[in-house]
């Protein structure tokens, strides 16, 4: 059942340098998640090239991918939520990150720019709470001493669809503030008890650049192109970060995958001086005993290809690959788990 | 075609056979119009029958779980899993309500004048103008309501009418801020820009069918234009009236887009009309792609039934409306 690596390797070389004369163009299918689309679609246009196997990914959310493999009607279900132990096995369900991302707080408060102001985990979940309603409020001002902070409203926004980044935003919130757990809780959608919903993430972006007062939580691709004033997290080791490229990286780091249960892992509120709290990778899902092995096999070997070559790609998305180690360990997953032969 | 088939026998001495031929193949095309007719007319029942039970089906889990209190819930909560649909009943039924008080009068206003007053060369520019746009996509509503609109409402119209109801006790609560620009009222606003081509365009087309000769009588006794109006032109064309604003209506009910973009998106019920809320339509749209659990889906679906039986109430409304209209004209 297993494949030697030595063998796949090859294999792997192979499909590469035979690239160009590949006769057998098969197709992989993959269903799910939005906020991995970009980086799919792109490192399959890359992967096209190389290898001449195409892949069809429909993006129809995270819900959809988990439905649609466990339907078995694609090869693979992407999720920007893992599932939970018990979840993959009721399914015969193998799941592995691909990519990391991290949610941002966006502000608009006159006078102040990116990075102008510094709140921490129980502040932000305060303010999502209603708790905090004013720029100005004594919690806000503690954290930033000698910054001017108006009297203003804070109007809060958040996504009206569900979503991945709702995901990380209130898992975040959930294990900094036991109140904001209990209230509201972690998923792709909840109840939120103040604010308004936009859609998507321009739609959050775009509430927060017309309002005054404003806070919204985007990915950090929107708030690096749209040159958004942004807020610093103190993290868990009580230092505070810049949102960046490295600052999820080093969320990711620190997780040992190799003792998670099942890749069972949410990256927010990592320890790490470095690590920015609000971080979190996007899941793929696959069967363990695929129907189709050839088409798993392919989908694998896709993925091989796009954690070694896909690095630029996915920085030109303001995407975070994941610390080669992890790589390393979910290939050695692939072997163990799913059945491709 | 008719004729032949009696003239046939006239000239010719083999006149029973072929009349009677010549009728059957007649009888047989009238009967195949009459079944491919009656075919589509009942295809039509079959999809809503159709559409009905598959809504209901789907929406059982929900309401088997929730029972009446689906309806009367205003709690929207994925995490725990206790869905309601109180809160996008009130705002779909707030906005199409608001919207539908600010666009009847002057979409009659627009069919008055165009029909009445305006001179001759300016009708159909106006005309034309109306029925484009009408042709606009609601998505291109939504944007055009987020990033132009609302920064408008936001920072003048909203702080005025703020200022304007604040001392007033009652209407303080119903325009209470602060200002997010978003909210029921901008939807309302939108929703009364989209449904304002509809009732405009048919309304004045009821409106030419007055025969002028009524319009003249009137006149000649000495009603001002004002009064041949009321008293003429909108008795006379009624029906024409309510159906047109029941289409507005229908379409403000249902509309999905551009609702999504302007309202807020939140499933709460407050006072002020100026707060963030949801429509039915605008939380399937937003919610659906994403929505985990065989619970949440089919709470969604449940809310889409609701939605069928509110559009169904207000067509029932309608048709009652104009019933007691005739009964009253036959007395």
């Amino acid at each position: 059942m297993k494949i030697n690596i030595a063998m796949r390797a090859a294999l792997f070389a192979c499909a590469t340098s035979i690239a160009a004369v590949s006769v057998h163009a098969a197709e992989i299918t993959g269903a799910g998640s939005t906020f991995g689309t970009p980086i799919y679609s792109k490192w399959a246009e890359a992967y096209k090239k190389v290898s001449g196997n195409s892949l069809n990914y429909q993006s129809i959310g995270s819900g959809g991918g988990i439905a649609q493999i466990n339907a078995n009607t694609v090869t693979f279900g992407a999720s920007d939520m893992p599932l939970t132990p018990t979840d993959l096995a009721a399914h015969d369900l193998v799941q592995f990150p691909t990519v990391i991302g991290g949610a941002i707080p966006a502000v608009n408060i006159p006078g102040i720019g990116a990075g102008g102001i510094t709140l921490d985990g129980v502040t932000l979940a305060h303010i999502y709470l209603g708790k905090i309603t004013k720029w100005n409020a004594p919690a806000i001002a503690k954290l930033n001493p000698g910054v001017k902070l108006p009297d203003l409203d804070i109007v809060v926004v958040h996504r009206a669809d569900g979503s991945g980044t709702t995901f990380i935003w209130t898992s975040y919130l959930s294990k900094v503030s036991p109140t904001f757990k209990k209230n509201v809780g972690v998923n792709t959608a909840v109840q939120w008890p103040v604010g308004i919903g936009a859609k998507g993430n321009e739609g959050v972006a775009n509430n927060v650049a017309n309002t005054k007062g404003a806070i919204g939580y985007v990915e950090y691709a929107y708030v690096t192109q749209n040159h958004m004033a942004y807020a610093k997290m103190i993290n868990k080791d009580g230092k505070v970060v810049e949102p960046s490229a490295a600052a999820f990286q080093a969320s990711a780091a620190g997780v040992d995958w190799a003792k998670s249960d099942h890749y069972y892992v949410i990256l927010t509120n990592q320890a790490g001086a470095a690590t920015w709290p609000i971080s979190g990778a996007t899941f793929i899902l696959m069967h363990g005993k695929p129907k189709d092995k050839a088409a798993s096999a392919e989908a694998l070997k896709f993925f091989d290809w796009s954690y070694h070559n896909g690095g630029q790609i996915a920085k030109d998305l303001f995407y975070v690959m994941l610390p080669s180690s992890t790589v390393k360990q979910i290939e050695a997953t692939w072997q163990k788990e799913i059945a491709t032969k | 075609m008719a004729n032949y088939a009696i003239d046939v026998p006239n000239q010719s001495p083999s006149a029973p056979a072929s009349r009677a031929e010549a009728l059957r193949r007649f009888r047989f095309g009238d009967q195949l119009f009459r079944r491919t007719t009656k075919a589509s007319a009942l295809l039509v029942l079959l999809i809503m029958v159709g559409i009905i039970i598959s809504l209901i089906v789907g929406a059982w889990p929900a309401l088997h779980t929730f029972g009446l209190g689906f309806i009367f819930s205003a709690s929207w909560n994925p995490v725990t899993e206790q869905f309601g649909a109180l809160a996008s009943i009130y705002g779909t039924i707030i906005t199409s309500a608001f919207a539908m008080l600010l666009a009847v009068p002057v979409g009659l206003g627009i069919a008055i004048f165009l029909t009445e007053i305006c001179p001759y060369w300016l009708r159909r520019p106006v005309g034309i103008a109306i029925e484009l746009l009408a042709g606009i996509p609601s998505i291109i509503y939504g944007i055009w309501g987020l990033f132009v609109f609302v920064p408008f409402v936001q920072t003048t119209v909203q702080p005025a009418i703020i200022a304007l109801f604040a001392p007033i006790p009652l209407l303080n609560q119903l325009f209470a801020g602060p200002a997010y620009g978003i909210g029921l009222m901008t939807a309302a606003f939108i929703l009364a820009i989209m449904v304002l081509p509809f009732i405009t365009a048919i309304s004045r087309d009821v409106f030419l069918t007055v025969p002028t000769v009524l319009k003249e009588a009137a006149f000649g006794i000495g009603c001002t234009r004002w009064e041949v109006v009321r008293s003429v032109v909108i008795p006379y064309t009624r029906v024409g009236l309510i159906g047109g604003i029941m289409l507005g209506l229908g379409r403000a009910l249902g509309e999905t887009m551009a609702v999504t973009f302007v309202i807020g998106n939140a499933a709460r019920i407050s006072p002020s009309l100026l707060a963030p809320g949801t429509t039915i339509s605008a939380t399937i749209a937003n919610e659906f792609s994403e929505a985990f659990g065989a619970t949440y889906l089919s709470s969604l679906i449940a809310l889409g039934l609701i939605l069928f039986v509110i559009t169904f109430i207000v067509l029932a409304m309608s048709r009652l409306l104009l019933m007691r209209i005739e009964s009253t004209r036959a007395k």
